[in-house]
């Protein structure tokens, strides 16, 4: 079985490719930092900029994005429920995100070839968080703001600062797909 | 709340159909349902991959977190489809139910601090989501009072809905067949373990509504046909034994249950919809008597 053995490995966000080079698909990781949301609208929205060549609000360089769109913030609390979306409605939209800088996505299921080639390329990753678990996921946001497409209301681009969030490798550095099996 | 009037014929006002939406959208979005829970331990219990049952595990524990914390299940809190089943002994003349019922759905979404998921233009995408409309199915029945029914459909399970006319005499296996390749189709990506919801004969619309209402049947009975039960427990054996598991990462929990709903169709026709729900499959309902 590709995973017996169930060490899990603690990560510093921002990722480089020297740390990614060490993941293998199917790896279980703990995300510690910053991570910036983005689902359909906002990769509309990014990919238009950047094509444009507008310069963003914030800098892509070795983040990673979270496919997520959260419910409203409960009183009280760093962020509603926020677990992940169907990645491959980004699968289009990817490009010119890993063109500009971005090193690792956080989504759930498959992602399409031109993708799993495209992470090998820039020595990327792509990670999968589990899937309907919103509410226990968003134990571990420690804080969350709208920083870009405000009107786009959940799909807007939220600053995330994450503690121990679970994921699991799905497309390593060499564009090994967990998925492959 | 309501009045007499002969004696027989209740009054049901708008405010308290909202009101009762309203509580029932918060339900059902932060309170995992009981058969689905006891379908997930059953689950735990069965599982031997180690990796489907820490991952089942984590669904059980965010189903105790979201009620402890009033936080909703999922943050697609889905779209709202509503069941609204008017009674023999009911008068709502003057009523505007569709207004009553999306009042509802706004006041449930906005007091349970779910997510504004709809567009208003299917086509124009760029003004950002709102809470409402829902969708509503009315109907009329024998039974006594206002039955409704809320239930949640998250889109990523919904976009994996497949429709499929076949022609009258075609063998049940091509039809199990069918059913089995959607939820190969669905694969990893629209969080299984799944709930398969299927609705054969009627017409292609009438199919659609079948299956989506398969949802809302307890997922441990099966159907009250000798038949469609049969169908139902090969399909889940089927269906279990393609490895995609949890997350599709692997385990013999790839579905919960699968509903079959039947009805009388047209002589040339055998409308079959697949209606896949995730591991968070959502509805809560009350009766307004």
């Amino acid at each position: 079985m590709l995973y017996s053995d169930r060490k899990i490995i603690e990560m510093r966000l921002p990722l480089n490719e020297k740390v990614l080079k060490g993941l293998k698909a199917g790896d279980e990781v703990l995300l510690s930092g910053v991570l910036f949301t983005a689902r359909d609208q906002a990769h509309q929205r990014l990919a238009a900029l950047l094509r444009k060549k507008v310069s963003l609000p914030f800098d892509l360089k070795g983040q990673v994005i979270y496919y997520c769109g959260p419910t409203r913030t409960p009183p009280g609390k760093a962020i509603g429920s926020c677990g992940p979306t169907t990645s491959s409605r980004m699968d289009s939209l990817t490009a010119p995100l890993l063109r500009a800088g971005v090193i690792g996505m956080i989504g759930k299921g498959r992602r399409s070839e031109e993708v799993r080639k495209l992470i090998r390329k820039h020595k990327a990753a792509y990670f999968l968080a589990t899937g309907g678990t919103g509410a226990f996921l968003s134990k571990r946001v420690i804080s969350a703001k709208a920083v870009f497409l405000k009107e786009l209301g959940p799909e807007a681009v939220y600053r995330l600062v994450v503690k121990d969030f679970p994921v699991i490798v799905g497309i390593d550095s060499r564009g090994e797909d967990v998925f492959d099996r | 709340m309501e009045r007499r009037k002969n004696n027989t014929m209740k009054r049901l006002t708008e405010k308290i159909i909202s009101a009762t939406i309203a509580r029932l959208c918060v339900e059902a979005n932060t309170c995992f349902r009981k058969d689905m829970k006891e379908a997930l331990v059953r689950a735990i219990n069965s599982e031997s991959n180690p990796r489907a049952k820490s991952i089942l595990k984590e669904l059980l524990e965010n189903a105790a977190l979201a009620k402890s914390e009033k936080i909703a299940l999922c943050q697609d809190t889905g779209l709202p489809v509503v069941f609204a089943e008017i009674g023999c002994d009911v008068d709502v003349r003057g009523l505007d139910l569709n207004r009553a019922i999306n009042k509802g759905v706004e006041e449930g979404y906005r007091r349970g601090y779910l997510r504004e998921s709809i567009v208003s233009d299917p086509l124009d995408r760029r003004k950002g989501s709102k809470f409402s409309p829902c969708i509503i199915h009315f109907d009329f029945g024998l039974h006594k009072g206002l039955r409704l029914t809320v239930l949640p459909k998250g889109f990523g399970c919904e976009n994996k809905t497949q429709l499929k006319m076949f022609v009258p005499n075609t063998p049940i296996v091509e039809i199990k067949d069918f059913i089995v390749s959607a939820v190969k189709a669905a694969g990893p990506d629209a969080c299984p373990p799944y709930v398969v919801g299927v609705g054969i004969g009627g017409s292609a619309d009438y199919a659609s509504l079948l299956s989506k209402k398969a949802l809302l049947r307890h997922i441990g009975k099966r159907s009250a046909q000798a038949l469609v039960a049969g169908i139902e427990k090969e399909l889940l054996a089927d269906i279990n034994k393609l490895d995609i598991g949890p997350m599709g990462l692997g385990g013999k929990t790839t579905a919960f249950g699968v509903n079959i709903l039947t009805y009388p169709t047209h002589i040339a026709g055998l409308p079959v919809v697949v209606n896949i729900s995730c591991h968070v499959l959502r509805s809560a309902g009350a009766v307004l008597r």
